[in-house]
């Protein structure tokens, strides 16, 4: 990140609409082969009305908006609460926002607060992030 | 009612070899656009001896076994009901392709809300790798609705 000071924004990241190909694909990446994500007549038993994307595949395209501005390795703690499900067709935008900057005896600490909204600016997780510009 | 005798029950350590190919496949399926997380010579040339694992790819680790979800069917619970509320992770040191990590987790709580309509499940776990060196924590809760 240029800016260290608080009050200021990530840059934007906004994904690719969500396809069933996509969650074919995560389901796969990650091991998680929860048919609620990939057999909509599965879902359609459990009182929804076709697949849901993974959270994890949300708090994963979150943390490509923090990983584009500052090395992982500084990423000392990541957390996420998830809002709302994610479904076929909607666009992710993950933002962020700098809300606590600490300056100690072993450098400088970042608090950032994320968000993960859709196309309808329907939020569907909020989390944070701690930062450790001390370390390489 | 969820059976809270099961708090602090610990599950059996899972071993999991960090391989290029599912680290490639994660960066894939993930729309990564940085190459340190999916070409190992863009990796070394920004200081990291092989790909990089990005923040949430040891969410692989916990599903690479027989019975990824165990501790649910423990507690009674359809997996069918269960969503995930929410996600935390502590790192301490980088993953990288040819690491093996151990995963060791353990139910740390169970509570209700809503007078019982919703059951949640708190569900613990450390990641230490080749060097018994611990790399990162993480924190699941999930909700039976």
């Amino acid at each position: 990140m240029k800016k260290l000071n608080v009050g200021d924004e990530l840059p934007e990241l906004t994904m690719r609409p969500i396809t069933r190909t996509i969650l074919a694909l995560y389901a796969g990446a990650s091991g998680d082969h929860n048919p609620i994500h990939i057999d909509q007549d599965h879902a359609k038993k459990f009182g929804l009305s076709d697949v849901i994307a993974h959270g994890m595949l949300v708090m994963s395209y979150l943390g490509q908006a923090i990983t584009n501005q500052v090395k992982q390795s500084s990423i000392t703690e990541y957390g996420v609460k998830f809002s709302s499900m994610t479904r076929i067709g909607d666009t992710l935008t993950c933002k962020g926002t700098v809300i606590d900057v600490r300056q100690t005896d072993t450098g400088k600490w970042l608090k950032i607060e994320l968000k993960v909204i859709d196309q309808n600016n329907d939020e569907k997780l909020i989390g944070f992030s701690k930062i450790a510009l001390s370390k390489s | 009612m969820l059976d809270r005798s099961l708090i602090n029950k610990r599950y059996p350590p899972i071993s999991f070899d960090v391989e290029k190919q599912r680290l490639r496949f994660f960066a894939k399926a993930t729309g990564q656009t940085d190459p340190v997380y999916f070409d190992e010579q863009a990796a070394r040339e920004n200081g990291h001896p092989s790909i990089l694992a990005p923040p949430t790819f040891l969410t692989v680790v916990g599903h690479e076994q027989e019975k990824p979800y165990k501790y649910i069917t423990d507690l009674g619970i359809d997996f069918g009901k269960i969503l995930h509320a929410g996600q935390t992770y502590k790192y301490y040191k980088p993953v990288y392709a040819g690491d093996v990590i151990t995963m060791e987790s353990q139910i740390v709580d169970l509570y209700e809300k809503k007078n019982g309509a919703l059951q949640f499940i708190e569900f613990q776990s450390t990641y230490a790798n080749q060097d018994n060196i611990m790399v990162a924590e993480s924190l699941a809760t999930l909700v039976a609705r």
